[in-house]
């Protein structure tokens, strides 16, 4: 029997389903999609597995360099000059007591007497103690005492592997030479990066050549203590700031390396934990564009429980706790992938940590991650989830009443920009800093914004005015691009940022080491001397001409602080510290003084004074950087101390210079006249024709002048190439998980449009379409989608790598076409692959199957 | 006798940009406990738009439903869903089973969704009344359309409802299925009481209830008992 009517006249009968029925349905509902569902999280799973991976690492190389810090300074304070310790401060030395070790460093060439090479390297020259924590690794081990009383060196491994030398050959350095007690292999404070960019010798401090110290000459003196009643060393350094300041004597502590070092490593693995961000990001619209796909299958469905009484939020829930359930997998999968991942970052990063990092699995970084995995995934898919809310109970009658207004509600806008702040949010706490993060989140929402509007604007043309004097095969393949429920869109945004990524690096790469390649073309200079002394300058330049090469440049260098500008002293600055003194105030300038403008310099402002008169300041001519950050115009006055003597000058001119010229270039030119007989130093600049009339000359000069050095630019290109070869490595590892992440979301795309094509399939077959005619369709669509993506993906990066050419590196962008070439056919030969294995089968289905199998 | 669907003066006019289009057009008819209809017209004179605004699926644009005492267009969407859980039953043409689910998980559905304790019991029981004892774990796609519109009768009666709208029953269906459902449909109906609205193309069908209401161009233009009715259309 119907129900009595009397009863239900009154109220409204109330929802009796509770959660347990949301669930036990979603769980009923996923049956013969589980696969599907499945292959929607695999695209997040590398996402969450990058950022685990990062921040658990994160917290392992924290928690090193926490237990480690004292290794990391090998001592408990240190103080060091760029000259030698003034009375007053070996005064404090003394007063402070505690063990002490002098070191001190400076740049020279090393010969290799047996093998007659030469290599600037940083010399150290070590007292016994130092490192007073960690130790100096070294081969054999024993090296790393036994060089100090055996009076040898401690040769960095690159440098001996590179010159072919064996621990007991000779290397000599100004005019001493050591025997090679043993090799450098890991040494407090300094990673293999740093030692790539300029190779360690440790000597004897009692041994070095003191010749090679004389005035001009670029030095570091240090001094290490370790004190064993357990002062704060910190508490020390606050007390004896005043007056070690005016010293320039800088200090350091196990706390202050120990943050120096956080925050350099910080950034560091942030920087990547941004770039497989990326990936999550892409992964999630991956999820968002199957759950938009899935949930339109889903719309008869959803009508007919619409139709029998469940509410709008009850289907939503439905659908929502399937996605929920879909984020958690992706999750804990991804979470499981990042911790194996884990222990492969210390091996690719292993050349810029200066610990051995010690693996241990990091559960809070474990759970953040996949806290925003499942965060990001949840939000993402409540864009497409928010339609099942309006899907009316009419569609059960007509499937026509599903397609709702075009117009996005409220709650839509409102959604979107929940995720927008999300992601920013997100993108600011994993960034180096807010404003990184920010700057970050913003370009990739510029580059999703451009890309999905490339896609529209392509659906639309296609549509409007798609090719229609060509082969039906072919308009069919391109009229798949924008049939209904074409996933063109999806697979353009992430197949084009894939391509964006990797063609992004490689530019940059290109362009880095073009402008290296650019120092070394042509007639510039590619050999250089420096630290001559006058008297040495003509002899330099003697031997040059003796093995027939050119004297291209000679400039005399003077070296200078900056003691004010415009009346305010450095120092005051310094002291007042409502305001930040920049890098220009600060540093040691090694000027030149002549009086005519070389071709790497162009006069922006003012007039360049070459003689002096002698009337009033002295006029000198300033580098457009500099001036901005010393806050100087023409006109403006600053005052330098020359080795003691303070010279007032005025901004006579402004100059722009042309780094990349391997000329001398100097941030300020004096005229000719007053600092002509300041102590100076000299470079002398050559061109070799090969690596061999290189060595020769370097060796020729090493030999008659110890104290000089030199820098042969192709050692320093090869340098760069190696640097950038390992952080290009590093990078390209990150960007990879958005590549393979990109190919998974192709994937889904295809898979979840595969009833769609197997309908088609079936209907060209019945209509007599051969199965080489249906692959043939297929393998344009797929071509043509490969093809859009990719152009897109690379217009944009030469716009990126334009940018990063040109206010990063300031050169001109390089475009390496056969590489480019290369990914072109690279992403589009993948996308007609994967869209091709994951259509295999459709031609063999049996129309019956296709047409009840609707699901 | 007490009223279960109240139609008065409905209307429903889409609006496309700047154009509207009226498919019904001040529609009135009242139906008892018990009462059996068909509404019959050509294709477009707004049969399932009648359907779907007399079940709350879809609101009028001007005009009123009342379905068992309940006024339908004061009421939210939620609120209509709960009076279509409580009071109606459904069978539609494409017989709209979730292919997710089995038979008897299908059945289940509605009752459920009232938290019925009892769901499986009666959900067995009336698979077993409409001859598919053997079927219950069986999905809609291994189930013939016959026996797919048999799962659907099964689920528009476990509620026990005071109405069962049914849009073209047997328009997927050869003619010996059809009957078979049809006839099934009436024993259901008749040992439940349920008032009956059908909609059809099919004058054989439609003479087997008590009312016929024909509809042309949106308008109602005839109701009357099958043997008055006209037999064109």
């Amino acid at each position: 029997m119907s129900r009595e009517l009397n009863q239900q006249h009154s109220a409204i009968p109330s929802s009796k389903v509770g959660l347990k029925w949301i669930m036990s349905f979603a769980w009923r509902d996923s049956r013969g999609s589980r696969t599907k569902l499945a292959l929607f999280v695999s695209s997040m799973v590398l996402g969450v597995a990058a950022l685990v991976a990062i921040n658990s690492f994160g917290d392992n190389l924290q928690a090193t360099v926490d237990a480690e810090s004292r290794t990391l300074l090998g001592a408990d304070l240190s103080f060091e000059s760029s000259k030698p310790f003034s009375d007053d401060v070996e005064a404090i030395i003394d007063s402070l007591g505690g063990r002490q070790s002098r070191r001190t460093s400076f740049s020279s060439m090393a010969y290799f007497t047996g093998s007659d090479a030469t290599r600037l390297a940083t010399v150290r020259g070590h007292e016994s103690g130092f490192p007073y924590y960690g130790t100096i690794e070294t081969d054999p081990p024993e090296a790393s005492t036994a060089y100090l009383e055996e009076g040898g060196a401690l040769v960095d491994g690159t440098l001996m592997v590179q010159y072919d030398v064996q621990v007991g050959d000779s290397v000599r350095i100004g005019n001493v030479t050591y025997p090679i007690s043993g090799k450098l292999i890991q040494t407090p404070r300094e990673s293999a990066a740093i030692m790539l960019f300029s190779p360690r010798i440790y000597v004897p401090l009692a041994r070095i050549d003191t010749t090679l110290l004389a005035t001009g000459s670029r030095a570091d003196y240090e001094v290490y203590f370790r004190f064993d009643d357990n002062r704060n060393a910190d508490a020390i350094v606050d007390d004896l700031e005043d007056r070690l300041r005016p010293e320039r004597v800088g200090t350091d502590t196990v706390s202050e390396e120990r943050e120096g070092w956080n925050e350099a490593l910080t950034n560091l693995y942030r920087f990547l934990g941004l770039v497989g961000f990326v990936a999550l990001i892409l992964g999630s619209l991956g999820v968002a564009s199957s759950i938009h796909v899935y949930v339109r299958q889903r719309i008869q469905t959803v009508a007919v429980l619409r139709c029998y009484g469940a509410s709008s939020w009850q289907t939503f829930g439905v659908y929502l706790l399937q996605a929920a359930g879909m984020g958690l997998i992706g999750a804990v999968a991804g979470s499981g992938v990042g911790i194996g991942l884990q222990t492969v970052i210390p091996i690719i990063l292993r050349d810029f940590l200066p610990v051995d990092v010690e693996f241990f699995i990091s559960w809070s970084a474990v759970l953040l991650g996949s806290s925003i995995g499942l965060g990001v995934t949840l939000l993402f898919a409540l864009l497409p989830l928010f339609s099942v809310r309006s899907i009316p109970p009419l569609a059960a009658l007509r499937i026509e009443y599903a397609e709702g207004s075009s117009k996005r509600s409220l709650s839509w806008w409102v959604l979107i920009s929940l995720v927008g702040i999300f992601v920013t949010i997100l993108a600011v706490l994993q960034a180096p800093s807010p404003a990184f993060g920010l700057g970050y989140a913003g370009v990739l929402l510029v580059v999703f914004l451009l890309l999905a509007g490339i896609a529209r604007l392509v659906i639309h043309l296609l549509r409007r005015r798609g090719p229609s004097n060509v082969s039906y095969v072919i308009r069919q393949g391109i009229a798949n691009l924008y049939r209904p429920q074409n996933q063109t869109l999806m697979m353009v945004v992430s197949l084009g940022l894939g391509t964006f990524l990797v063609s992004t690096m490689l530019l940059s790469e290109q362009t880095l080491l073009g402008q290296i390649d650019f120092a070394s073309s042509n007639e510039q200079p590619n050999l250089v001397f420096y630290d001559i002394q006058p008297y040495q300058i003509d002899q330099v330049a003697e031997i040059v001409e003796l093995q027939e090469m050119p004297v291209i440049d000679q400039v005399p260098i003077v070296t200078m602080r900056i003691s004010s500008v415009n009346g305010e002293t450095v120092e005051s600055m310094r002291a007042d510290t409502t305001r930040q003194t920049s890098w220009a105030h600060r540093r040691e300038y090694r000027s030149t003084y002549r009086d005519y403008l070389t071709e790497s310099e162009t006069l922006i402002e003012g007039e360049f004074v070459g003689v002096f008169s002698g009337d009033g300041p002295i006029p000198v001519s300033v580098e457009r950087d500099v001036a901005t950050q010393l806050e100087v115009e023409v006109g403006d006055t600053i005052v330098f101390n020359v080795q003691g003597v303070e010279m007032t000058t005025r901004v006579a001119s402004l100059r722009m210079v042309d780094w990349r010229n391997m000329q001398t270039n100097f941030f300020i030119v004096f005229p000719t006249g007053p600092i002509d007989s300041a102590p100076a130093f000299h470079v002398l600049m050559t061109r070799a024709q090969d690596e061999r009339q290189s060595a020769v000359l370097q060796s020729a000069v090493v030999r008659a002048h110890p104290n000089v050095s030199s820098i042969d630019v192709s050692v320093v290109l090869s340098v760069f190439e190696a640097i950038f070869s390992r952080i290009a490595f590093v990078v390209r590892f990150m960007a990879l998980f958005s590549v393979i992440t990109g190919l998974i979301v192709l994937s889904g795309s295809v898979m979840i449009s595969r009833f769609q094509r197997m309908e088609e399939s079936v209907l060209l077959k019945t209509l007599g379409a051969s199965r080489k005619a249906v692959l043939q369709i297929m393998a344009v669509e797929y071509f043509t989608l490969g093809l859009i993506s990719s152009v897109t993906g690379l217009i944009f990066s030469f716009g990126a790598g334009w940018a990063i050419s040109r206010f990063v590196f300031d050169s001109a962008l390089i475009i390496p076409y056969g590489s480019i070439a290369l990914i072109l056919i690279t992403v589009i030969s993948l996308t007609i692959l994967i869209g091709l294995v994951n259509s295999r089968g459709v031609y063999e289905r049996q129309a019956l199957d296709v047409l009840r199998n609707e699901t | 006798m007490e009223s279960v669907l109240k139609i008065n003066d409905l209307s429903r006019t889409y609006q496309s940009g700047s154009a509207s289009l009226t498919v019904l057009k001040d529609v009135s008819f009242e139906l008892m406990k018990g009462d059996s209809v068909s509404i019959v017209g050509p294709s477009g004179s707004g049969k399932t738009t009648l359907l779907g605004l007399s079940a709350g699926l879809d609101t009028p644009s001007t005009g009123s439903v009342e379905l068992c005492g309940h006024p339908l267009s004061s009421l939210s969407e939620d609120d209509r869903a709960r009076v279509r859980n409580e009071h109606v039953g459904f069978v539609f043409q494409s017989f709209r089973l979730i292919p997710t689910l089995t038979a008897l998980e299908n059945v289940m559905v509605p009752s459920e969704l009232r938290g019925e304790k009892n769901a499986k019991e009666e959900a067995v029981r009336l698979l077993n009344e409409v001859g598919l004892r053997e079927r219950h774990g069986h999905y809609p796609t291994q189930l013939s359309g016959g026996e797919q519109q048999r799962v659907a009768l099964a689920r528009a009666f476990i509620n026990k409802p005071n109405i069962l709208f049914a849009d073209e029953p047997t328009g997927n269906l050869d003619s010996d299925t059809g009957d078979t459902i049809v006839d099934i449909l009436f024993r259901l109906n008749e040992t439940a009481g349920t008032t009956l609205v059908l909609v059809t193309h099919d004058m054989d069908l439609a003479s087997r209830t008590e009312r016929i209401i024909r509809l042309k161009g949106g308008e109602m233009v005839e109701t009357a008992s099958p043997s008055l009715a006209s037999t064109h259309e």
